[in-house]
């Protein structure tokens, strides 16, 4: 009876401790379901639909009707025959590149001037860079466009008076190569702030005894780059650097407002806006969603890099 | 011993012309966006400019003010801030938590939708969300547009977040616990007060992306009554043939304020965050 009464005991004991445990172990994810469920519910359900319209000819009037028609890979195909489709994935690779290149080369140059500068300077640059970095992207799409005006932009007044060449009512936005290279000068000039000051911090971490033994020893600067300081901003670069490419391939602010809208034509399109103009534009839903998620599995292709390295330092903390 | 201190002299007045050429080159535009705003009309169209404002005016900051929609707007803009930002960062501060404090089942896979979220073009969801907030009637809402910036709030809140709550030594709550304190105890007298910087730096910069963001609102609103600032500032030259400069750099120079008041604030806290990869540019 004692014996009955105690092995009872035990296991309501044991059972306990097996209650208390799963209730400690079941915490975490307590704490990050409300974001899952949130993320779940306006990213998941709207990806599903992303999925099902891909297959469907889906525009207005099915949006009133609220039913699309099954048309299989119709969408797909027809983007895929596109020859617009290609000639904007084309552009918008050159583009990228382009962007990630200049942003990536000027913003290393920099914050190794950073470094040079004596420090009334530095502080100077710096608040101008954090200014620059602050600005919101419309408004500074409003002040290119005020600066790059044909008529009394002041762009083309400096240029003039700087004997650069007669840019008295040059139309900035008369030719393709012209527009999208005011859009890289914007993004360029947006970007830069952020690369800067962040690379500088990375310079902070490259060792002085051993730059200074390396000048003693009489190693040119260009050496000292190399062997020195890149393999220590290397990992920087590496996330700066695919940082920029996805946001340069999916751009859409900058080109769509500062070219304009009147302006945009499919000799113009980058990914994104041709995104925008064929799908949500023209009320072409079902195939702006075949767009949509071919766009996507390319930037997913483009970010491996990136997410891969951010899980293993957050892995490792 | 001496030609070579002027050597050095001379390299590093070099550098420093080169960093102030950087400076002026850089500012210029936002210097140019101000001093427009404070100039008169005539001394905006003539085609050789002058640098500063001669006789400083304030009229365009009247008239951008006096636009159709700009205070309805700019209230639209600060319910959809302050409504996304209040929820995501209470939820945010939740999975921060668990990411900073616990090892689970899932943990990483949690990481790498956290992160991934992130890396989508915005572009890419467009069509997906305005067909589903359609069916919902939420397009041309506020609500609409709030729910929607949630899904990249969040996980930037989350990673910054988690990044704030390492800086902060275990050994602190461990203390606690032994003293007697229950784990939610240590959450409201220990983990909070301390996360009181990172909170409100979290908060800001969420404010600055929701204040600046474009493609979201742009799409799902399209009642001019129910737009956000940035729209608003988008469609100010409008169709007009006589495009008023000196009212767009005026309205320009308002929509900039908050964020540059607010961003000038958190930049040093913040920026350690951003490379833990987050806002968009």
């Amino acid at each position: 009876m004692a014996a009955a009464a105690e092995t009872t005991l035990l296991r309501s004991r044991r059972r306990r401790r097996f209650w208390g445990r799963a209730l400690r172990g079941s915490i975490p994810y307590g704490l990050i379901l409300p974001v899952l469920v949130v993320i779940g519910v306006i990213l998941g359900y709207p990806l599903y639909w992303l999925a099902k319209l891909s297959t469907e000819r889906y525009g207005l009037f099915e949006l009133i009707r609220r039913a699309g028609v099954s048309v299989g890979l119709d969408n797909y195909r027809s983007v895929l025959h596109d020859s617009i489709f290609w000639h904007t994935l084309l552009r918008t690779v050159v583009f990228a590149a382009v962007n990630v290149t200049l942003t990536i080369v000027f913003g290393t140059l920099l914050a190794l001037l950073l470094v040079r500068v004596s420090t009334v300077v530095r502080l100077v640059v710096s608040s101008g860079l954090v200014l620059v970095w602050s600005m919101p992207v419309v408004v500074a799409v409003q002040i290119w466009y005020w600066m790059t005006n044909f008529q009394n932009g002041v762009v083309n007044y400096v240029l003039t008076q700087l004997h650069v060449g007669n840019f008295f009512q040059h139309d900035w936005y008369a030719t393709t190569f012209s527009q999208l290279s005011l859009v890289t000068l914007l993004i360029v000039w947006g970007a830069l702030p952020f690369v800067v000051i962040t690379l500088y911090a990375g310079l902070a971490q490259v060792p002085h005894d051993l730059v200074e033994a390396a000048e003693v020893d009489g190693a040119r600067p260009w050496r000292i780059f190399l062997d020195i300081t890149l393999p220590i901003l290397r990992p920087i670069l590496l996330i700066l650097t695919s940082l920029s490419i996805i946001w340069d391939f999916g751009v859409f602010t900058q080109p769509y407002l500062l070219i304009g809208q009147s302006k945009i034509t499919s000799g113009n399109y980058l990914m994104s806006i041709y995104l925008f103009e064929e799908g949500y534009f023209k009320s072409d839903f079902g195939r702006g969603a075949a767009i949509s998620i071919l766009m996507l599995l390319i930037v997913a292709v483009l970010s491996v890099v990136y997410v891969r390295k951010m899980v293993r330092i957050g892995e490792t903390q | 011993m001496s030609s070579r201190r002027r050597g050095r002299r001379a390299r590093q007045a070099g550098w420093n012309a080169v960093g102030l050429a950087v400076f002026v080159v850089m500012v210029f535009p936002v210097f140019w966006m101000i001093s427009t705003a404070f100039k008169s009309n005539d001394q905006i169209v003539s085609l050789s400019p002058t640098w500063f404002p001669l006789h400083p005016t304030l009229v365009h900051f009247r008239d951008a003010i006096h636009r159709p929609y700009f205070w309805t707007d700019v209230r639209n803009s600060l319910i959809v801030v302050s409504v996304t930002v209040a929820i995501s960062i209470v939820l945010a501060f939740l999975a921060a938590v668990a990411l900073a404090r616990y090892r689970f089942g899932g943990r990483k896979l949690f990481v790498v939708l956290v992160i991934g979220i992130q890396m989508l073009p915005q572009a890419g969801l467009i069509i997906p969300l305005y067909v589903v907030l359609a069916r919902y009637h939420q397009v041309n809402a506020l609500t609409g547009v709030i729910v929607t910036y949630m899904t990249f709030v969040l996980p930037f809140s989350v990673w910054t977040l988690r990044g704030f709550l390492l800086g902060i030594p275990k050994e602190l709550e461990e203390a606690a616990m032994v003293d007697g304190s229950t784990r939610l105890g240590v959450f409201i007298k220990i983990l909070l007060p301390l996360m009181g910087p990172g909170l409100v730096a979290t908060s800001v910069f969420a404010f600055i992306t929701t204040w600046n963001e474009y493609i979201f609102a742009r799409v799902l609103l399209n009642d001019q009554s129910k737009q956000t600032i940035t729209v608003w500032l988008s469609y100010f030259l409008g169709s007009s043939r006589h495009t008023d400069w000196g009212a767009l750099m005026a309205a320009s120079t308002l929509t900039a304020i908050p964020v540059v008041v607010f961003f000038l604030l958190v930049q040093r806290r913040i920026a350690f965050g951003l490379t833990a990869g987050a806002v968009r540019g």
